[in-house]
């Protein structure tokens, strides 16, 4: 097992991604950040701190429970369901910034393009995600990528965040025993 | 015919003994039976058995005529071989009802040609069982079926001046008349014992009022016209405790009680299974209890199967669409011995008496019923109390499966019957006779 | 569990998760787009021995939200004219791939019947079976009660909540019963003694045959249905005699706390035992129970097909 990023290296990327996203849109105005539960929400909850530190200014947070979308449910037991939380004004119109821990098939971000769907029509929706380690099955990109990690199929990667997990850090295991 | 020496067994009083049967009678009786042919007599192991007489069933429901599909009188014979059963009494509610002379000989000659127990058909109270009208009982007394046992068992007879009269009137031929008490207006549409079970279950309830309401009634009306009343399938503590009382007062009352309300109670209903649907119903285990004790003391005088024969459909169904009742022939020594005998509340000479002696008495079936005598009809039941055995609704002798005893062990069995000297079942296994059953 | 046939087999923590699924999903139903796709592919019938137009509609609106495909059987059946029988009509939809069974029937204890009988293999779900229970009423009854007492989470401890009228022959009363104990709420059953159920004194509930006094101390009264047939059968004299003693007039509505919510199952007998002012009041939330009742049942269907058993063999 190691430790693919520290606590710093988290932090910077994160800093380094809200300048991306203010920069790619023009500023802070037509933004919305949905994350996607449970750890992508606390990063754009991070990520929504850092763009106020930046510009001033808040820009509205929602979370996404892209589980009644998700392809895979009669695999595993089901999840307690997270309810969505719409961000403030709603996102018609609005430029969608997709928050995400791993990026890996694609199919969750799949599954949360159409739960977005149902919410309103975005004028665009872009992808940040925190690791992004390869194997897609969908033609997805993320447009704002922490780390690139390119992983085997039999590695696992963890992310561990402090809202929830008491530290940060991004671990790379083999899972294979 | 041939000729058999039992040997090995103990009588019901516990004594070892040979006994030779030659010419349909029991022939010696003895610790080593002298009778120089006994030599060449077939032998029949039974170590570790005891040799009874047969067993008599004063209720059983045979279905033919009319519902041949679910038994007919020659598979309900070999069910009651199965159960060491030389003698049983056939219900009346069968299609036509037995209320004539003619169906009730149709049935005794049906009884005849399967030749593999006495049966006796019962005849009804009342015309049709519609509870009005008294049926021709004199005819059937006097008919060759010799009929004694009168009852509209399924029903009730309800009107008490329709009983009242039934039982003056067979005063005349010294016949009983065997009331099924469950008033009518308390059980519409009832599906099982009432009590906090029903009504969780939301099954509309059969409260033991209904049943003991209607024995008070006839044990009073029995003594006021002085004529002898037989109870059906007692099943409350209640009934019991009336039953008792009427006796101490020298009322002439008889009561039986089915082998499936010495041991089942009414908790299998939350299966929702219709193979535990039956009336009456089963009730709470306070009510066990009391049968036991009833049945151990002489309150109750016997046991008596209620044998119901049901096809598939009629129970593969939901609860309130399935028919009444449970199969209970081959079962029946193998319960008693559970309930009674291994928990040492009767001996065996009282399961002889409850099982053989005492229903023999109130049919007036005059052959059977004996203690094994000299001279007297080789009727035999040869058990073994410690041959357990597992029952299985696919191996039954009656041609239906509807036995809610599938799966359970029991720890005794019938080893082999004898019915007038010939074996109908050996080894525990129907014995194929020379024509052909 | 792989069925839903009571609410006396939830535990607490089933009971709160599938309340809590039905807060997603009425959120969703209030959307634009009422439709999700988690059950897209699965084949649910209604099999309705009994007529129930509200019940059923329900069933399928549930059904169709997550796109699944829904079979309407309507047999007649009952325990007089064997009709089409259980046996038959369940095999046969199971030759035709039914994923759950949606069962109501006259006869108590159908739904547990189909479930323990091999004649078919996915999930049971009872809505409505004779007088024994109908869980899915009870869970829309009280998702109703916990919206508007306890701000849609949780449970409904320290709430009282009375069930007025014909308990004796009301699946309805039973599940709830069991459920609103289960959530930690007190009962009182109102009825005239002829319709409480004997062995009643021994659930969990009081029992009381004075509507009057109970009024002032309950947060949610259900009033249940009585049908005039019972007046045949000797349980009570005469519509009228019942409406004056159980009716919830609009008298009786001022003897109501302020918060306290009026309910009712449906269908409503007008004028016996309840008013139209009291049904029409601003406090009824009958017809809410009607749309929560779709969000509850598409929590159901959701739990029990959409995903897959966990360690235990467990759906729920």
């Amino acid at each position: 097992m190691s430790v693919a990023l520290s606590a710093v290296d988290i932090s910077r990327a994160l800093t380094r991604i809200a300048h991306e996203i203010l920069e790619r849109n023009g500023g802070p105005d037509s933004i919305v950040l949905m994350g996607i539960p449970t750890r992508g929400a606390f990063l754009a909850s991070r990520l929504a701190n850092s763009i106020a530190g930046i510009e001033g200014r808040e820009v509205p947070v929602g979370t996404l429970d892209i589980t009644l979308h998700r392809d895979d449910l009669r695999l595993r037991p089901l999840r307690a369901l997270v309810p969505t939380m719409t961000p403030l004004g709603g996102i018609e119109g609005r430029n969608v910034i997709l928050v995400d821990d791993v990026l890996f098939s694609g199919r969750t971000i799949r599954a949360a393009l159409d739960a977005l769907g149902e919410i309103g029509r975005p004028k665009s929706v872009q992808l940040a995600a925190l690791v992004d380690r390869g194997h897609r099955e969908l033609p997805i990109r993320a447009d704002y990528v922490g780390k690139n990690l390119p992983t085997s199929k039999a590695q696992s990667v963890k992310v561990h965040l402090s809202e929830i997990d008491g530290v940060d850090e991004v671990l790379v295991e083999s899972t294979e025993g | 015919m041939t000729d058999y020496l039992i040997d090995g067994g103990v009588l019901a009083d516990g004594k070892k003994a040979q006994v030779f049967i030659s010419g349909g009678r029991i022939v010696e009786i003895d610790h080593v039976v002298a009778n120089p042919n006994a030599v060449n007599a077939v032998r029949v192991d039974a170590h570790g058995c005891l040799i009874l007489p047969g067993f008599v069933d004063i209720h059983t429901h045979l279905r033919e005529p009319g519902r041949e599909d679910s038994e007919t009188v020659e598979s309900g014979s070999r069910a009651a071989a199965k159960g060491g059963f030389t003698a049983v009494s056939a219900m009346a509610n069968t299609f036509p009802v037995a209320d004539t002379a003619g169906v009730v000989e149709q049935v005794y000659a049906l009884g005849q040609a399967a030749g593999l127990c006495d049966v006796f058909p019962i005849g009804a109270v009342t015309q049709g069982l519609a509870g009005q009208a008294l049926a021709e009982l004199g005819a059937m007394a006097d008919s060759k079926a010799r009929v004694r046992i009168f009852s509209d068992d399924g029903n009730c007879v309800f009107d008490p001046i329709v009983m009242r009269r039934a039982l003056e009137y067979v005063k005349k031929f010294n016949g009983v008349i065997a009331q099924h008490a469950q008033d009518p207006q308390l059980t519409k549409d009832a599906q099982m014992n009432e009590g906090f079970l029903s009504s969780r279950l939301g099954m509309k309830g059969w409260p033991s009022v209904a049943e003991e309401s209607i024995i008070a009634r006839d044990v009073l009306l029995a003594d006021h016209v002085q004529s002898r009343l037989h109870v059906c399938h007692v099943t409350t503590s209640g009934g019991v405790d009336i039953i008792r009382w009427a006796k101490a007062r020298g009322i002439q009352v008889s009561a039986e009680v089915t082998p499936h309300h010495l041991l089942l109670t009414e908790e299998l209903a939350t299966s929702y299974d219709p193979i535990y649907k039956v009336n009456p119903p089963l009730r709470t285990e306070k009510d066990v209890m009391a049968l036991r004790e009833g049945l151990a003391d002489g309150t109750i005088d016997v046991v008596a199967t209620d044998h119901a024969p049901h096809s598939a459909e009629s129970k593969e169904c939901e609860w309130q669409a399935a028919a009444f009742g449970m199969l209970g022939l081959e079962t029946a020594f193998s319960i008693v011995q559970a309930t009674m005998i291994d928990t040492k509340m009767m001996t065996w000479s009282d399961l002889v008496d409850r099982m053989s002696t005492a229903p023999a008495l109130i049919g007036g079936y005059s052959d059977h019923g004996h203690s094994l005598r000299v001279g007297s009809s080789a009727h035999v039941a040869i058990v073994n109390p410690t041959r357990a055995w597992q029952v299985d609704r696919d191996l039954v002798a009656s041609r239906s499966k509807n036995t809610p005893y599938h799966g359970m062990e029991f720890p005794g069995s019938v080893v082999a019957t004898f019915f007038r000297g010939v074996p109908t079942v050996l080894d525990s296994k129907l014995v194929r006779t020379n024509n052909g059953n | 569990m792989r069925h839903l046939l009571s609410s006396a087999d939830l535990s607490y923590a089933q009971a709160v998760k599938i309340l809590d699924t039905a807060q997603e999903m009425a959120r969703i139903s209030e959307g634009p787009v009422k439709k999700l796709p988690t059950l897209r592919g699965r084949t649910i019938v209604n099999l309705f021995f009994e007529d129930s137009t509200r019940t059923r509609i329900s069933f399928e609106a549930a059904a169709k939200r997550l796109s699944a495909d829904v079979i309407n059987f309507s047999a007649k059946g009952s325990s007089t004219s064997k009709g089409e029988s259980l046996k038959d009509t369940a095999q046969t939809l199971q030759a035709m791939g039914a994923d759950a069974v949606i069962l109501r029937h006259s006869a108590s204890g159908a739904a547990q019947r189909l479930a323990s009988s091999h004649w078919t293999t996915g999930s049971v779900i009872n809505a409505g079976d004779g007088t024994h229970e109908h869980p899915t009423q009870a869970l829309l009854d009280a998702f109703t009660i916990r919206k508007h007492l306890r701000g849609g989470t949780g449970d409904l401890r320290g709430l009282t909540v009375a069930i007025v009228g014909d308990i004796l022959h009301s699946r309805v009363a039973r599940s709830n019963i069991h459920l609103l104990n289960l959530l930690g709420a007190q009962v009182i059953l109102v009825a005239p003694p002829t319709l409480i159920p004997l062995g009643a004194e021994k659930w969990s509930v009081q029992i009381s045959y004075d509507l009057d006094a109970v009024l002032p101390l309950v947060d949610a009264v259900m009033m249940l249905r009585v049908q005039q047939e019972r007046m045949n059968d000797f349980f009570f004299p005469t519509a009228r005699e019942y409406s004056h003693y159980y009716g919830l007039n609009s008298d009786r509505l001022k003897l109501m706390k302020p918060t306290s919510l009026i309910m009712h199952p449906g269908p409503m007998n007008r004028g016996l035992e309840i008013t139209a002012e009291s049904a029409d009041s601003a406090r009824s939330v009958i017809l809410e129970q009607v749309t929560n009742g779709v969000s509850v049942r598409m929590a159901v269907l959701y739990l029990l097909l959409a995903g897959a058993p966990n360690e235990d063999g467990e759906l729920i």
